[in-house]
């Protein structure tokens, strides 16, 4: 099985051709808003870190933005910084170079002279980068280039019933085809755990998936938080999950079936194949940034109660199991796995629904976020989001 | 017409598939396709639990045939089943 995609300098494979404007830090993101506003084919987002963090929170910001600079979907970067932040721009450049080899060009606010000065700078840089993006035709790619993330967001009790079985089998056939899937949401296996270790390839991988687990617990613990303060949220609640461990049980069928090959830490870039998992926090943007980061150009993203979430990188196929919800927000989601509660549709024929509008979606098909403009991004702190 | 569903054999409560109200008939299928009729003891909102049999106090809950908590009390079959009668407890499964 094939799609439509661009390849990359660095022997990777992009579905979208992004120009990114990537401020490094928050002092630099009004500036990369207003430069992406100017110029056709960029995409940026808001960058709430980048400055005034310990080392470990510095580090995650580091690993996102040098991920989404190297995300496939990406043509080539126009990083922006204020000048003074402690994510300097020789860090950031160092970062992405050691992940990608493709074009880059740079603008410090404090050196080009203050905000217009670097805006016309950075327009320049970008507008040009975007005329040679153009240039790059899609090619015939086997589907095994493609790297899926999964998510979970709103859940309610449908998404362990249809959503999240539904992704899992899609998640298996990926896999079998030899692709691509990631597993996230470390806090969304509390309780599940043991069931997933047992999936894992090796003892180093089992032994991983419940270190991950029982770290995120203890680092809550540690400053006197409990990971069920947070989880169920009241949506969940009110959609009628009633406990943490439900909600995983829920949520770990979006990980399929298939042996666990390997587990990587927030925004890593993916190396493996096969099916994977990446240790995030069930915080819907900021999971799906590390995944984005890791290298997804796609993420497949269930919901029970409905959420508008998007990615300003990686397109992102929202799917609910819950039939009201894909009335209620058909504005919001690409894709109605209900008739599998109703008896209507198969488990088979609805994964091989959604694996044809994942294809469709990587050969360039817009989703429901994409053509609504959502580019919401979260980065994982130490105090971490639950 | 069926109303609700199970997710598992094992299971002890189910997954009302339409709104349903106290004194109506719950109406699922078993693992041998049997339709199996109980009263709802109460409203049971659309996708939220019912018990599938009484289940004592302390007892588990138990749903995709794993445990998703504690009764917190005594719950009898045809009961809604949520945060009201549930306790969440961290099992040390490590």
């Amino acid at each position: 099985m094939n799609f439509l995609g661009y390849k990359r300098p660095d022997g990777r494979i992009g579905i979208r051709n992004h120009v990114l404007i990537l401020p490094t830090s928050v002092c630099a993101s009004d500036t990369t808003r207003i430069i992406s506003q100017q110029v056709k084919g960029t995409v940026t987002f808001n960058n709430q870190n980048g400055c005034s963090q310990v080392a470990s929170d510095q580090q995650f910001t580091m690993d996102v933005m040098a991920g989404f600079a190297a995300n496939p979907n990406i043509y080539g970067i126009v990083v922006v910084s204020l000048g003074c932040e402690n994510c300097q721009m020789d860090l950031v450049v160092e970062a992405i170079k050691q992940r990608t080899n493709k074009p880059l060009q740079t603008v410090i606010i404090q050196e080009a002279g203050g905000t217009l000065k670097a805006i016309d700078l950075a327009a320049r840089y970008a507008k040009e980068m975007v005329l040679q993006a153009g240039k790059i035709l899609r090619e015939e790619c086997d589907i095994s280039n493609l790297i899926v993330g999964t998510e979970c967001g709103g859940s309610d009790p449908t998404s362990g019933l249809a959503a999240n079985p539904v992704v899992g089998k899609l998640s298996d056939i990926l896999v079998d085809l030899g692709g691509t899937s990631i597993l996230s949401e470390t806090t969304e296996f509390i309780g599940a755990e043991h069931l997933l270790a047992e999936r894992g390839k090796n003892e180093t991988v089992k032994n991983r998936i419940l270190e991950i687990v029982h770290r995120y617990e203890k680092a809550l613990q540690l400053v006197g938080e409990e990971v069920r303060e947070g989880n169920p949220s009241p949506g969940n609640k009110a959609g009628g999950i009633t406990t943490l461990e439900e909600k995983s049980l829920g949520c770990i069928h979006k990980g399929g079936h298939r042996m666990i090959s390997a587990v990587y830490d927030y925004a890593k870039q993916i190396e493996e194949r096969g099916l994977v998992i990446m240790d995030t926090p069930g915080n819907d943007p900021s999971s799906v940034a590390a995944m984005v980061a890791g290298g997804a150009q796609i993420i497949v993203f269930t919901t029970g109660q409905g959420t508008p979430s998007g990615n300003p990188i990686a397109p992102v196929i929202k799917l609910t199991g819950n039939k009201e919800t894909y009335a209620n927000m058909i504005d919001n989601i690409d894709f109605d796995a209900s008739p599998l509660i109703y008896g209507n549709k198969t488990i088979d024929q609805l994964s091989h629904e959604l694996l044809e509008i994942t294809v469709d979606t990587a050969n360039g098909k817009m989703t429901k976020a994409e053509s609504l403009g959502y580019m919401e991004i979260g980065i994982a702190r130490v105090c971490n989001y639950v | 017409m069926k109303n609700g569903i199970i997710v598992d054999p094992l299971d002890n409560v189910g997954v009302a598939i339409e709104n349903i109200k106290k004194g109506e008939d719950i109406v699922y299928l078993d693992e041998a396709q049997k339709t199996i009729r109980l009263k709802a003891a109460d409203n049971i909102p659309i996708y939220h639990k019912f018990a599938t049999c009484d289940i004592n106090m302390n007892a588990p809950i138990v749903k995709y045939a794993q445990h998703i908590g504690l009764a917190a009390i005594a719950i009898s079959q045809g009961q809604h089943v949520h945060v009201h009668n549930v306790k969440s407890v961290r099992e040390n499964l490590g």
